[in-house]
Formats: C-alpha cells, structure tokens, sequence
C-alpha cells in the first residue's frame, strides 16, 4: 500500500513562529509545503525557506490566493490585525486556516483537551503560547475539583525569544490567555501573567498555574495532571511537570518546563514549540482524517 | 551656597509598603496617610498593590481592597500632592487596568519594565500620554545591567513618551559609585528627569539616594519609614532632612513630612522594615526586594534555610513577577537537602 497523500499546505508569515513552523511541517510525514510567503525575501526565515529548496514569495496573502485549488490548509502567523483581514479570503478559498495569532476568529483549539471538536471547523485558534501550555493543566483541575473559584497563570520566557509582535502585543496576549482559561476550565474569573527574562544562558520556558478551590482534592488533580501531562508530551515531547500539584498558602500549585525541539530557535524557546506543535498536531489529525 | 535645583518627591509608602504588609492595606489606613502625605507637601503619592496596577493575584498576593476603591479614596484626600501609580506591562493592560486608573484621576502613571525590556512599555507610555495625563518610564532590577544598557532602554522610554526616568534598585543592591554612575550618565544623556528609588537592604538608602541626587537626579523616591518591601526604601522623613540640609529646593513643609513618618509608624507598626539576616542575603544575592515573605513563607513550610532560596534565586537571575519560582527552588532545596532526623546513622 502507498503511503497517503500529504497535505499540501502553506506558511504566511516568515518570523520566528511561520519560520519554525516551516521546519516541522518539512519533518512531517503527512503536510508538504508548497509556499512561504511574506513581504521579505531577505528576511531571515526566507533565506532559511530558499536554502531548504522551499517555493517562496515575497507576495504575502495574494500569493496564497494565487495558490487556489493547489494548498488546502494554510498556517497564519502574521498578527492578529492582520488575520482579521485574512480570514474571510480563506474562507473564500475554501482552505483551513490554522491561526498563529491571538485573533480569535475561530474555535480555540488546545489538541490535548479539545481536537476532536475542532476537525470539522474551517477556521481554528491556537490562542497563546502560554495558553498551549496552561489551559490543559487548568482543564484537568477543573476535572478533578468542584468548587473552582478562580485560575490565574504565569509564564516567563526568555526575552531573546519574544520578538518584536509578541512585545508589542502583550495585552492581547493577556486578554487572550484569559479568555482560553475561562472557556475550558469553566471558570469565570481567570488572569494571565506573563515575565521576560533576559538572563544568559537564556531561560527555558516556564509556565505555571494557580488556583482557588473551595476543597480540593489533592489525590485526584495529581492523577488527572499527570494523566495530561502524558498527552501533551504525544505532540510536545519537552513538555514537563516540574511541580506536582501541591498546596500552598491556600492556593493550588502546579508548575511545567517547556523545552523546544530546537528547529529554529534554541530549545529555550519552548514557547514557540508549544504553540507550533499543537498547531501541527491540529493539521495532521486534519490530514489523517481526510 | 549656590543654588541648587529643585526636587520632586515621590511618596511610595502606599505601594511599596504594600508589599510590607501583605497587600492588606485598609481604605482607612489609605485615608489617614494621604492625608498625612497631603499635608507634608510630597509631589507625588502613589497607590495601589505592590506589583502597580492589576498586579493583585495569587503570584503575588491578594490585595484586600479592589484597586480602584483605593485610588478614588486617596484622590479625595489629595489637592497639591498629585496621584500616581505602578504599571508593568505583562501584569497591567490598557483595557482591563489603565482605563480605570484613568477614570478614578490618576494623574501620574509610572510605566515599569525589568531594566532590559524597555520596548514593553511602549504602547501603555502612549497610551497614558493620548490620555493627556503625565507618563514616567522605570527601569526595574536596574542593579542587574550596565550604564549603557540602561542608557539604551531609558532613550527608548523617552521616545515612547516618557516624561522622567527612574532607575528601581528593586533589590538593594547597589553602592553609593553604581550610583553615581548610573545615574550622572542618564542624567547628562537624557531630555527628560532622572529619578532613583533605594532599597535599604545593605543599609544605604540614604547614602544611594544622596549620591543620586549628587549625580544629578531630579526626582527621589522613599516611604514613611521606610515602609517597603524587604529592607524597606529611603525613609522619607530621613530624605526631608537631607535634601533640605544640602539645600536642595523642595516644596516640603519639614516638620509635617516628620509627623508623616509618625503616622505611617503607627498605621503600620509591626510591619515596618526590620533589617535581618534574610533582607541582607537578599540584597547580597540581587534578588527583588518584594520576594522577602514569599520566601520567609516558602521556606518555613518546606524546612530550608530561606537565605539558600535566596542565592539560588540570585544564580538563577530571577526578576521582579517570578514569585512563582520560589516555590519551586524551595522545593527542590527541600528534595536535596535531607532532613538530618532520616539521615542514616554513620557505619
């Protein structure tokens, strides 16, 4: 039997998180890139792509449109401003898009909690990358605890890491963040913190979740965290539980390191890998279910 | 004597004291120092959790009053000492937190980032100034880098719109020449004020804030007592004394910023800075002032000695909002370090 066809996709947006997605997609059996695309052919992820024999265009959006009928699936990481006005062109085209950016357009997607449900949707969000790395062990709280009164998270990445549209747009990363929290723990009242970190060697990823609980139950969060620490680690493998749920100054403490695979930034940068992988793992289930 | 320029000061006893006093500031005892403050004549007083606004969570405690409530309680008891606040982007949104500060007039909004960072405050800086309302830049942990550094983030703060700049020794860790460095670089360097805010965690408030003041700063920061986090700041009533023996021009009435520092200490007796072993290792180690009763909590429920928190949180170069981090180096202190009552007899 021959292998299935893969997927033919594409990449908007050539910074650090459409660069490192290029990587992952090249290693999968089951996507192909058929175009990079963004307004810079002398960018650093360009010269990337062009070494890798990758098709390229400094064309942004209408090169994808110039691709339709040949990609069905197409990665969005420019911003958030910026997918707002590509959106309703990929609907038109009749492609998935798979969102890089805190828009919002589409069902929040995190694959360890709920992408069964996304698979049918045309338009899905990978909300943060403090999200990616939070709203599953805040799901598995709420699981395993009635009487969850309040989830707050706190992440510090490096600061080499954080390029200049993550700067620029912390609050929406908060606010969305935020909005992931209270959509799949169920919990009305949620916050969001985010640290950079410029210390040398660079800090790994750290992300770390906090609740209120009127009683909880230490035994069972330990379980249900540990059992979705194991799925998070199928498609994000530096994935770790540095800190078993315990209790403290009556909140609840869990704690997760992050390690990056390393494709386009050092593995310090498990923020970029976190969100990245989901993203893959979101249009490789896609593909397989073709 | 010739004459010397004039100073603003900035009272942060009502934020940095926060942090003190477990964010549990009443609206009563916000009431009472306004007042206090008002009448001493300090250019600024500013309000509000320890980690500036929106910082009220469990990463670094709880306040007991809603933010809000205690701007507009502290607004109405000022009329020539104007309102201000801590903003670091990361904690504060413009939406959720600016907004409101905003609407209960705030009038000065101190826009803070750790020392390297300075790009993050870009559209809050922006923002505040749209909103026709005074913006300062601060640099926090600003032990941590050199003159040029700061130099570079301070020039992008004043290109964001930053009205002033001010250099946090948020650890306690500087000496009197880091000062005088820093500080005679920015000010010769930069358009807008330079201001420095002391921790006395090495006993040198007073000596920092006096050889900033020298190196041409322009705008001091202390608190009634040093009431702060950690060591506690420069106690103002001590600054009151030095800026006007030195000759400096301040619109301070000496006498009423005295009966200040009488009020804070009885508001907040207990919890006014108390130098210890734990306070001198955090400002050896460079760790953030605010981490002292995280730590002191931390280590008392996993059995370590709360000064080898510190200088691992120091080799590990935390910074300001990491309070998490605590835990898991107690933790992990805990798991190495045995208990000497299971430690297995000698054979």
């Amino acid at each position: 039997m021959s292998p299935p066809r893969k997927l033919p996709v594409a990449i908007l947006g050539t910074g650090n998180i459409g660069t490192d997605l290029l990587l992952k997609v090249l290693r999968s059996p089951i996507l192909e890139c058929r175009l990079f695309a963004g307004r810079n052919l002398s960018s650093p992820g360009m010269t990337k792509a062009s070494l890798l024999s990758v098709p390229v265009s400094a064309k942004g959006i209408d090169s994808i449109r110039a691709l339709q009928g040949q990609v069905e699936l197409v990665f969005d990481a420019t911003s958030a401003e910026d997918h707002l006005k590509h959106a309703p062109l990929f609907e038109k085209m009749g492609v998935v898009a798979v969102d890089l950016t805190p828009a919002k357009v589409g069902r929040m997607c995190v694959p360890a909690v709920n992408l069964a449900d996304c698979l049918d949707q045309s338009n899905v969000n990978m909300i943060t990358c403090g999200g990616q790395a939070s709203i599953p062990l805040a799901w598995a709280v709420a699981q395993a605890n009635t009487g969850v009164e309040y989830i707050e998270t706190v992440s510090s990445i490096a600061s080499r890491s954080a390029g200049p549209a993550t700067r620029i747009n912390l609050d929406e990363y908060l606010l969305t963040t935020e909005t992931g929290l209270q959509t799949f723990a169920g919990c009305p009242r949620t916050k969001a913190i985010l640290n950079l970190n410029p210390a040398q060697p660079c800090i790994h990823m750290q992300t770390t979740v906090m609740a209120k609980i009127k009683n909880p139950d230490l035994a069972r969060t330990r379980e249900k965290v540990d059992a979705m620490v194991a799925v998070i680690r199928k498609y994000v493998p530096g994935y770790q539980l540095t800190l078993p749920p315990m209790l403290e100054g009556g909140r609840l403490v869990i704690m997760v390191r992050v390690d990056g695979l390393g494709d386009h930034l050092p593995r310090y940068a498990g923020n970029l890998d976190i969100i990245n992988c989901a993203a893959i793992a979101f249009a490789e289930a896609r593909a397989y279910g073709r | 004597m010739p004459d010397k320029p004039s100073i603003t000061v900035c009272d942060a006893t009502l934020r940095d004291g926060s942090h003190a006093y477990s964010h549990q500031i009443t609206m009563e005892q916000v009431r009472t120092y306004a007042t206090a403050a008002e009448a001493a004549g300090f250019s600024f007083l500013e309000v509000g959790h320890g980690n500036g606004l929106g910082a009220s969570s469990l990463q670094v405690g709880e306040s007991l009053v809603p933010e809000g409530e205690m701007l507009r309680a502290a607004k109405a008891c000022l009329h020539r000492t104007k309102l201000s606040v801590h903003v670091i982007p990361g904690f504060a949104t413009i939406q959720r937190d600016i907004a409101g500060a905003l609407e209960a007039g705030v009038e000065l909004f101190r826009v803070g980032c750790h020392c390297t960072e300075g790009d993050i405050t870009q559209r809050h800086l922006g923002h505040v100034r749209a909103a026709g309302r005074e913006a300062w830049g601060v640099l926090m942990m600003s032990h941590m880098v050199s003159k040029e550094v700061l130099l570079e983030e301070a020039k992008k703060m004043q290109s964001y719109g930053a009205q002033g700049v001010v250099l946090m020794d948020s650890a306690g860790a500087y000496f009197p020449s880091d000062v005088t460095q820093k500080i005679g670089l920015l000010a010769d360097r930069l358009e807008v004020p330079v201001g420095f805010h002391a921790h006395n965690n090495l006993g040198l408030s007073i000596a920092n804030s006096l050889a900033a003041l020298e190196a041409g700063a322009r705008i001091i920061d202390g608190t009634a007592k040093g009431f702060g986090a950690g060591a506690g700041n420069a106690p103002l009533e001590l600054l009151a004394a030095v800026l006007r023996q030195r000759g400096y021009a301040v619109n301070l009435d000496l006498y009423k910023a005295l009966d200040a520092a009488d009020v804070a200490g009885k508001l907040f007796a207990g919890s006014l800075p108390d130098p210890s072993g734990i306070t001198i290792v955090s400002g050896l180690a460079g760790v953030f002032s605010g981490f002292a009763k995280p730590v002191q909590r931390a280590s008392a429920q996993l059995g370590v000695d709360p000064r080898d928190v510190f200088f691992e949180l120091g080799r590990r170069k935390v910074v300001g909002g990491q309070e998490d981090i605590i835990l898991q180096v107690a933790s992990e202190l805990a798991r190495q370090t045995p208990s000497k009552t299971i430690q297995p007899p000698a054979s």
